[in-house]
């Protein structure tokens, strides 16, 4: 069934029958006839961005905290340009966005018009796929094709650039459901063959280790199950990268918390040392990998992927498996079951012996203090005091997010935002706002850090105009600190920039924004403020002040291998000295 | 602990490039506004090599077009190379003309030659052998066209470089699969 509408009107009608509830933008010249076509209905909500990244970003949030497309729409030129950060993260973290550009009218193309960029050059390398629309005929098939395309194998951004002519142009519009693409189809279930043969592998192994990534969650819920099912059956440990917390819960004995350079000792071990590695859904990132040429050297290695590019990119591995993680799991699980394959039981409980004695280090411990909040314990007791909520969280980038990964806990997926890939800061609270207007009755929380919050601080005031309750928790130590330790460690402790003067006054910033502020700088406040923060209805900046000094462990130092980790000295005041760790290499390492 | 000595990875191997090889790739795409310019920015971002290139529409009524595509690297970048392009959505298919089928490889080529006496008789002599035929000739120049496998034009302008070689235009390699059956 086909109607005749303007390109604008499509736009609204095409994210209508795509299931899109909110989207997120900032008008301008180039998108007005889509704006006037919102305004002429009231089934999508639009919500009102303060900064097209931030539009991204909240799409991000939005997308990762509900497993659907994050939608934004911006203008030609500069809405666009702006956006491109926010493409790029979801690029690089495989969430799926659709990002709707304005763009001057066809035959000013070219002329360098007023607010003309050439956003499809522009966004063909952070986006999974973009589309220029020439045609009116098109727009209707475009603007379905770009969901196919971007939660289809890996979920990735896809931008439609639209001519404002083609907006105001009338054509037919029509929409069926589940369209197939003409050369797009990624392949969803795995080699029967292959996943048999993996099975075999795992019947086998005396050492092996589940290596699991952000590829478990984008797949979907039943794959979290399916994983908690394999994992559970054979008995072997678990690991995750930042980007799959949550998948495998984190309270389970098989879990060894997350990996690569600030991951726990044991996983990191258990890395290093298993004889079978079975990767789900992660791509060998150097941030997990460490030294290449030493990155588990006596291991086989499965890789489950629906990227076969991610396959033997990085790192060679003896079987690869090209599916989505569900259908390879769900396959996984039944050849597992049906062969009674067992892993030999007595080379797993030594296996599991080294893993406790790895894990009797206690690699995330701290010295804690009374007289100044630490980072992990600021980060321990917001973990605990909201345990019985419904909560999600998003981070920052810096030493905050590490502390958040590590010592915040996750049993279910879809709850920790953070940009993983990317790495970009100003990331987390236009991720929370998209996320609490996906749930609107869950505490929100953006883990903060004081540089990191400034870069995107505008969109408080969305999250005012929306009445969102979201909870901004920055663990203020005035300094990049993630900046500050690298310096520390490579720099002979020159801080170049990265302290930073002339903080704002967060309290009074957040009254200035309509928001509650709260600041804590004694640990014998910290529980009482923070429950204030959960139990204040409006939206929060919480200044929490903590120890300027303090440095991120464990971390595997770039360049250097999984069992070359350096740890947290609990022994001494005066913590430790990782300036001179790279030359005194055996002081540290283990 | 020392990390026990083990092999480098595939992509460590790759940067030394000891045992790079040439590799013809066929890749049918959508013809479609920039789809050559995803292709080559597929290339550059990574850091792959582009040799040779060549692109022409080779079905009008489904708008398909054959991208020809000559690069190097160690197996694994090659590997490589076929995924990333296999995931650019206006791709329909990727093959390796030199790992899959038994390929038929052409290039064409105008090679511009001046001098005069021996020279122009030695260039002449030449060319007939390497059936390169005169397209345009003045007293004291020829331009000579010659159809080939890219290393029989390379043999070819190397010899007439000694004869007054002034400049070359190649088209890339236009490959095909032999016998029967489609790439
Ligand atoms: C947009 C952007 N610019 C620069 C960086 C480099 N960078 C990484 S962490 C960091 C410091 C972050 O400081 P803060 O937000 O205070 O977090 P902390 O490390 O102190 O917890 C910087 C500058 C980045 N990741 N993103
Ligand atoms: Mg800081």
């Amino acid at each position: 069934m086909s109607k005749q509408m303007t390109g604008a009107e499509m736009v609204v009608e095409a994210l209508k029958d795509q299931g899109v509830d909110v989207l997120f933008g900032y008008p301008g010249g180039a998108v007005l006839p889509i704006y006037d076509a919102i305004f002429h209905q009231n089934k999508l909500r639009h919500v009102l961005v303060r900064h097209e990244q931030g539009a991204a970003h909240a799409a991000e949030g939005y997308a990762r905290s509900t497993g659907k497309v994050g939608v934004l729409l911006v203008t030609s030129g500069p809405g666009a340009t702006n956006a491109v950060t926010g493409l790029t993260d979801a690029l690089l973290d495989s969430i799926p966005l659709v990002c709707i550009t304005g763009q001057v009218p066809t035959h000013l193309i070219g002329s360098d018009a007023f607010q003309e960029c050439d956003t499809i050059g522009i966004t063909r390398s952070c986006t999974k796929h973009n589309y220029l629309v020439r045609r009116i005929e098109d727009l209707p098939r475009i603007l379905h094709e770009a969901f196919y395309v971007a939660t289809s194998g890996r979920p990735g951004p896809v931008v439609i650039d639209i001519p404002k002519d083609i907006q105001f142009a009338t054509g037919a519009y029509t929409f069926q459901k589940n369209i197939q693409h003409k050369t797009y189809r990624p392949q969803v279930k795995g080699d029967l063959g292959r996943i048999k043969q993996a099975v075999e592998m795992m019947a086998k192994a005396r050492k092996p280790v589940f290596y699991t990534g952000g590829g478990v969650i984008n797949s979907g819920p039943t794959a979290s199950t399916l994983l908690r099912e394999i994992v559970r059956l054979t008995g072997f440990p678990i690991t995750s990268t930042l980007m799959g917390l949550g998948a495998y819960p984190a309270s389970d004995k098989q879990w060894l918390g997350m990996l690569g350079m600030h991951g726990s000792f044991e996983a990191n071990n258990a890395m290093h040392d298993c004889d079978l590695m079975i990767c789900v859904g992660a791509r060998f990132d150097d941030r997990i990998t460490g030294r290449l040429d030493a990155f588990s050297p006596h291991s086989k290695k499965i890789h489950i992927d629906i990227d076969a590019s991610s396959i033997n990119k990085n790192v060679k591995v003896d079987l690869g498996i090209v599916g989505d993680c569900a259908h390879v799991l769900e396959d996984m699980v039944r050849l597992w079951r049906t062969s009674a394959a067992k892993a030999d039981p007595a080379a797993l409980v030594k296996w599991w012996g080294h893993i406790d004695h790895w894990r009797a280090r206690n690699s995330f411990a701290f010295r804690n203090s009374n007289k100044i909040i630490k980072p992990q314990h600021a980060v321990r007791r917001l973990y605990e005091l909201t345990r019985d909520r419904d909560v999600y969280i998003t981070t920052e980038v810096g030493q905050h997010q590490m502390w958040a990964a590590q010592h915040f806990h996750f049993d279910e997926p879809n709850r920790w935002m953070t940009s993983g890939g990317l790495g970009t800061m100003g990331y987390g609270l236009p991720a929370a706002i998209g996320a609490q207007m996906a749930h609107p009755n869950s505490l929100v929380i953006d883990i903060a850090g004081e540089a990191s919050i400034l870069m995107n601080m505008q969109e408080m005031s969305t999250a005012a105009q929306y009445r969102l309750p979201v909870k901004i928790f920055i663990l203020n130590n005035q300094y990049m600190g993630m900046v500050r330790q690298w310096q520390e460690l490579l720099h002979g402790g020159r801080y170049s920039e990265s302290y930073t003067e002339s903080l704002p006054d967060f309290v009074k910033l957040a009254q200035a924004y309509g928001a509650h502020g709260i600041r804590c700088s004694d640990p014998a406040d910290l529980d009482a403020a923070i429950k204030e923060m959960i139990d204040t209805p409006q939206a929060v900046i919480f200044d929490c002040l903590v120890d300027q000094k303090e440095n991120c462990f464990p971390m595997i130092p770039s360049g250097k291998a999984h069992n070359e980790m350096l740890l947290a000295d609990l022994g001494d005041d005066a913590g430790i000295e990782i300036g001179s760790v790279i030359d005194e290499k055996g002081k540290m390492l283990v | 602990m020392n990390a026990p000595a083990t092999p480098p990875s595939p992509y460590s191997s790759a940067i030394g490039k000891s045992n790079a090889e040439s590799h013809t790739l066929s890749v049918l795409v959508d013809n479609e506004p920039g789809v050559l310019a995803r292709v080559v920015g597929l290339f550059s971002g990574r850091g792959f090599n582009i040799e040779s290139l060549t692109v022409a529409e080779v079905t009008h009524e489904t708008h398909l077009s054959r991208i020809t595509i000559a690069t190097s690297g160690t197996p694994e970048v090659v590997e490589q190379v076929r995924h990333q392009l296999e995931r650019l959505v206006p791709v329909h298919s990727v093959t390796d003309l030199t790992l899959t089928v038994r390929a038929i490889e052409r290039e064409l080529a105008m090679v511009k030659v001046r001098g005069k006496g021996e020279n122009r008789v030695e260039a002449l002599r030449l060319a007939e052998a390497f059936r390169a035929k005169v397209i345009d000739a003045t007293i004291e120049s020829f331009i000579f066209e010659l159809t080939g496998a890219p290393r029989k034009i390379d043999d070819f302008v190397e010899l007439m470089r000694p004869v007054g070689l002034v400049e070359v235009s190649r088209t890339g390699i236009a490959a095909i699969s032999r016998g029967p059956e489609p790439i």
